[in-house]
């Protein structure tokens, strides 16, 4: 691990101008960043702790959404009984991720800007875009097993590894940030990744004097709410594919749909086709399949990952059947 | 928030021949402790190498095996995972606050009773970890393995143990052992 300063912020503005110094970074939780810092694939020559701002409530807001302050524990949230019993797709999703150790440690926002797990990332000995800008992309090519299906590029195959994420872009969240001289702004979550394309180093729309302060979720859409998660081992692993998946329906008719994928792209994955052929037709499975083909329409595999799109289809139709029969 | 701590502790980046450095203070199994550390020093490296608590194991340092778990204001955390300098004033409890010889904590007992173990490497963090997951578990916590997330209150089954102790490996494979152990304390709690 390269050697750091550290601070420990007493207030979000404080913060903010201490890491706009050169080579500061925020550190929270720390359980993605100091893993990376010990393989020297973070260096950062300044620490601003963050992790003691008075940011970890979740509260109710008038319109009917919450607010989950940036430095709630990922366990925290997925205890709360709001999440539990009007966002369980979110609990179902945090619960689905890394260990109980972990996620007492994890904070909402540091798990929104966690970092791929690709392992080509992970090792120096290999070219890495995103790790090392200009050097290659060794995942093309390569054993790229766990890679992306959809939106990847020939600079970056990698996939984003949260769970809580594509929950809340099913959820529609919003994340609120504040910058410099106090300026705030919200981003909607689908807006806040980015997709790889020539700079895949970029991962986000945060800008460097950016803090992440709060996630609001809008009032829940109508409809069962449900996350299935499917990965090489039962628990601890990251995903292969997952499906977060709000649905309503009346009559045998679906009135409502919204589906997000995890573990296929650079980002939490909106599928907006998916969702247009599911409303107004019928709750069968034959709906379920044309709506997992139009989902999957755009897919390619890289040679190992080519199982991934027959995956994904099947996790979508096995989660709406689910989620019809249990609606 | 603590007022008393500087908001600035670490010395200035001018130090090109020693690193920085930054005096902490800890509260370990009730005693408070100092000392001069490295930034970059874990909290797992500051209780094995300089307070010389070394009953919390380094498995594979990068939170994969849970054998480092400790306690910290009554949570289980990955203590590789963190930095000591960050739990200035945090109550931190290792195996050693957990129990002794002759006075067991009654999860040790249980380990001991159902042979929840072989090399006994990963065995302070299975038990740190128990002890975290029961309280989570009495809290009501949900898991992975909940078939519903918003009923009000958890059965420990077996199911339940297993995806919650799913962050602390064990080499020689004692877990239908270490999760007899856990139930028999968890029903003894319940009751």
């Amino acid at each position: 691990m390269k050697a750091f300063t550290y601070e420990r912020a007493m207030d979000a503005d404080a913060a903010i101008a201490a890491v706009t110094r050169g080579g500061a970074r925020f550190i929270s939780g720390g359980t993605n960043l100091l893993d990376l810092m010990k393989l020297e694939i973070e260096r950062p020559a300044h620490l601003v702790d963050i992790s003691r701002l008075p940011l970890r409530d979740i509260e109710d807001l008038p319109d009917g959404g919450i607010r989950i302050g940036a430095q709630a524990a990922n366990s925290d949230t997925a205890a709360d009984m709001r999440i539990r019993s009007r966002y369980r797709v979110l609990a179902e999703a945090l619960l689905a991720g890394a260990s109980g150790q972990l996620r007492n440690k994890a904070s909402v926002g540091g798990n929104l800007l966690q970092r791929t797990r690709c392992p080509y990332f992970y090792d120096p000995l290999y070219g890495c875009n995103k790790r090392a800008p200009g050097t290659g992309c060794s995942a093309i090519g390569g054993i790229n097993r766990i890679h992306a299906i959809l939106g990847a590029s020939d600079a970056c195959i990698a996939v984003h590894p949260s769970d809580m994420a594509v929950a809340m872009v099913a959820l529609e969240a919003r994340i609120e940030l504040l910058g410099s001289g106090g300026a705030t702004r919200v981003v909607p979550i689908g807006d806040f990744h980015r997709l790889p394309g020539d700079t895949p180093e970029i991962e986000t729309v945060l800008r460097a004097d950016e803090m992440i302060t709060g996630v609001v979720l809008p009032a829940p859409p109508p409809g069962r709410q449900m996350y299935r998660k499917v990965r090489d081992r039962a628990s601890y692993e990251f995903a292969l594919v997952s499906v977060a998946a709000i649905v309503a329906a009346e009559q045998g008719k679906i009135t409502s749909a919204r589906i997000a994928f995890g573990g296929v792209a650079h980002k939490p994955w909106r599928s907006l086709e998916a969702e247009g052929a599911l409303v107004g037709r019928p709750a069968t499975m034959a709906t379920y399949r044309a709506a997992a083909e139009l989902a999957m329409k755009d897919a390619a595999g890289r040679g190992h990952n080519d199982f991934k799109i027959d995956l994904a289809r099947r996790t979508l139709c096995r989660t709406l059947a689910q989620a019809a029969q249990e609606g | 928030m603590t007022p008393d701590f500087p908001q600035n502790s670490a010395s200035p980046p001018n130090a090109a021949l020693s690193p920085p450095t930054v005096r902490v203070r800890l509260r370990i199994n009730g005693n408070e402790q100092t000392a001069e550390l490295d930034t970059r020093t874990t909290l797992l490296d500051a209780l094995r190498e300089h307070l010389h608590l070394t009953g919390t194991k380094k498995g594979c340092d990068h939170g994969q095996c849970g054998a480092c778990t400790v306690l910290v204001n009554g949570r289980r955390i990955n203590s590789c995972l963190t930095l000591a300098v960050m739990h200035e004033g945090d109550e931190i409890v290792t195996i050693e606050g957990v129990g002794a010889p002759g006075a067991l904590h009654p999860l040790q007992a249980a380990f001991i009773e159902h042979d929840g173990f072989q090399c006994g490497y990963c065995t302070a963090g299975q038990i740190c970890s128990a002890m975290g997951m029961l309280t989570e578990a009495k809290a009501g916590w949900p898991s992975h393995a909940t078939a519903d997330v918003a009923a009000p209150s958890i059965a420990l089954t077996e199911a339940e143990i297993r995806e919650r102790m799913s962050g602390n490996i064990c080499r020689c494979a004692a877990y239908p052992n270490i999760v007899a152990a856990i139930r028999v304390v968890a029903k003894g709690a319940r009751g």
